[in-house]
């Protein structure tokens, strides 16, 4: 052949190829929400990773200072869509530890419920995305199933299938009728494991979904501390940290459950966890539903919560009581409190600041992904291209929360 | 005062607070313990030395979150809070340190990696400059935007609004319109809430003077 040859081309002699970059998201179906991450590669390889969040940023803080306690409840089912009532439970929480008023039994029993209502529901939608993100349809659909089944217990509850706003300052906003208990209670034997356990017995020993997430994303025990991982990513790398269960809130301290880690803290192990939770949780759910006490589902302290309608009409003190807490609002004594719950994606934690009027003077809330989503770069050093959706998905990243 | 309240409970308080502010010394400037939080403050430039005697010696390790808060009426008008968390004595305390516009506080990102987007956080809602951090760019807000969102003296509304222009087949920053006033109404009780002027009775406030 001829000695033809371009002169100086890049790809040519000892000259080495450049990185390239290329951005991942911001619309992306594996992003799991606005997210645009500038990743450098070296072929498929990925060299680094920088997240770009904020792009669904709304200011829910500073919104919230110009509202009052109760008006910014709602906020809070906007941040964590996949799980509302895990972020009110938090901010119900700080106020009543400011007050420091005493929540009934029977209200603590149905927030652990619901809370955990809400953790199979976050579940459902994390799993099975994950599952679709490393190729897989069938059990996403399966597990929409069982949503579509929370979602209605949750409209049963409060009349609002997502947003609910049904935790309350004191204790929950209504009594849920007995029927939905029942309803409930059958599901949990019936539907739930039949549904879940198909759906998980399609995955967890399936040979490609294995290949795509064992020893993805090994992160050492002091990685996941100094990164300060919470939730199923520090339980996935073995350190058995459950605020349940070390810290318990509401009637938390009276349920026999397990906290289950992983051994190798990976993408896989951090699935598995997921996956026991839901199972616990469901252990949990059929302990509150056993032993749930009868009696009020809110505080009596007219000062904070409201009098029920039909004492309204008999009543004029609950008359007066009812209009100063809509308009006015409650004060909450001065001071700080940070207050954490285990949310389904990790620590949720609410720094309330209260100047000692009716509305808070700075509230910080401290989302789960944002720690974890900084760990990007750090996990996804080294791994293909591909395994960053699957990365993704073991962190569990909800966008509402983490860009607040 | 009796704890009634169903929030977390750590492990006991009790003498936690001397022995951290006796540990850190000089580094105390103040220090409280009201509904069941230790928050202690310490001088700003010796912030990443106080940290890291927690993390070492008191087993503080985990930082889980930075929080900054404006107080307009103050010298030094931000605070910056570091919530901390010992994993094996179940205990949670805050430390805080107070910063102006001009006084940066010294980076923790050599302590903790996690604190590199916490305090780009802090940075780009309330401008506390970070030394030290190496990536203290903007977070949340959008590319370009100018401001410190969460300042107590920034507006609720903002001062620029998005949209797409069909002219310019782009997105055009403009100032706000509003087409209707923003509502801010006041409930507070007339006793303990605002300070209403009535015009024509200035005489009573002489008197009290």
């Amino acid at each position: 052949m001829s000695t033809f040859q371009i002169e100086e081309s890049p790809t040519t002699g000892d000259e080495v190829i450049s990185n390239y970059t290329i951005n991942f998201g911001p619309q992306h179906p594996a992003a799991h929400g606005v997210l645009r991450m500038v990743m450098e590669l070296d072929g498929e390889i990925i060299e680094r990773v920088d997240p770009h969040v904020g792009l669904l940023h709304r200011g829910t803080e500073k919104l919230i200072e110009h509202k009052t306690y109760l008006q910014a409840l709602p906020y809070f089912d906007r941040l964590d869509y996949c799980s509302p009532l895990a972020m009110e439970h938090s901010y119900v929480l700080a106020i009543e530890k400011l007050l420091n008023i005493e929540v009934p039994e029977r209200a603590q029993y149905l927030r652990v419920l619901f809370a955990e209502l809400s953790r199979i529901c976050n579940h459902m939608l994390n799993l099975g995305s994950h599952v679709m993100d490393v190729g897989a349809m069938t059990p996403n659909l399966w597990m929409f199933e069982i949503r579509e089944d929370c979602l209605n217990f949750f409209e049963r509850a409060s009349g609002a299938r997502m947003h609910m706003a049904w935790f309350r300052p004191g204790g929950v906003h209504q009594d849920v009728p007995l029927k939905l208990l029942t309803d409930m209670a059958d599901w949990l034997d019936t539907r739930l494991p039949e549904l879940f356990e198909d759906a998980m017995s399609l995955v967890v020993d399936n040979r490609i979904f294995k290949q795509r997430n064992v020893d993805i994303a090994v992160v050492s025990k002091e990685d996941a501390v100094s990164w300060g991982f919470s939730g199923p990513m520090i339980r996935g790398a073995g350190i058995p940290w459950d605020l349940r269960k070390s810290q318990p809130y509401d009637a938390y301290a009276k349920m026999d459950f397990e906290v289950p880690v992983g051994t190798n803290s990976d993408c896989y192990d951090r699935f598995m966890v997921r996956v026991e939770e839901v199972r616990q949780s469901a252990r949990i759910m059929k302990q509150c539903l056993a032993e749930m006490p009868e009696g009020p589902v809110a505080s009596d302290d007219r000062k904070v919560t409201p009098p029920k309608r039909g004492e309204m009409k008999q009543s004029m003190e609950a008359l007066i009581h009812h209009f100063k807490l809509y308009t006015e609002g409650f004060h909450v004594p001065a001071g700080e409190v940070y207050v954490a719950t285990e949310s389904p994606k990790g620590e949720f934690g609410v720094y309330l600041v209260s100047d000692g009027s009716n509305k808070p003077y700075r509230c910080k809330i401290r989302p789960t992904a944002f720690s974890h989503l900084q760990a990007m770069d750090m996990m996804c050093k080294g791994h293909m291209l591909p395994d960053a959706t699957a990365i993704l998905g073991a962190i569990d990243v909800v966008f509402g929360e983490c860009d607040r | 005062m009796t704890v009634v309240h169903s929030a977390p409970k750590i492990a006991s308080n009790d003498g936690v607070q001397e022995t951290l502010t006796g540990a850190l010394d000089d580094m105390v400037m103040a220090s409280s313990e009201e509904h069941g939080e230790i928050i202690i403050t310490v001088t700003r430039d010796r912030i990443e030395d106080a940290l890291r005697l927690l993390r070492d010696d008191h087993d503080y390790q985990q930082l889980m979150e930075i929080a900054g808060a404006d107080y307009p009426d103050r010298a030094e008008r931000f605070e910056v809070v570091y919530m901390l968390l010992s994993l094996t004595k179940n205990h949670r305390i805050m430390v805080k340190v107070n910063a102006a516009e001009s006084t940066p506080v010294p980076t923790v990102t050599t302590i903790w990696p996690v604190a590199g987007w916490l305090e780009r956080e802090v940075f780009d809602m309330y401008g506390v400059i970070f030394a030290g951090n190496p990536d203290l760019r903007r977070i949340l807000t959008d590319y370009g935007f100018e401001g410190h969102p969460f300042r107590k003296d920034f507006p609720l509304t903002g001062y620029v609004e998005l949209r797409y222009s069909e002219e310019d087949k782009r997105v055009v920053y403009e100032p706000v319109q509003l087409a209707q006033d923003l509502r801010s109404f006041d409930f507070m009780s007339p006793w303990e809430g605002a300070d209403y002027i009535l015009p024509g009775d200035e005489k009573a406030e002489e008197g009290d003077a």
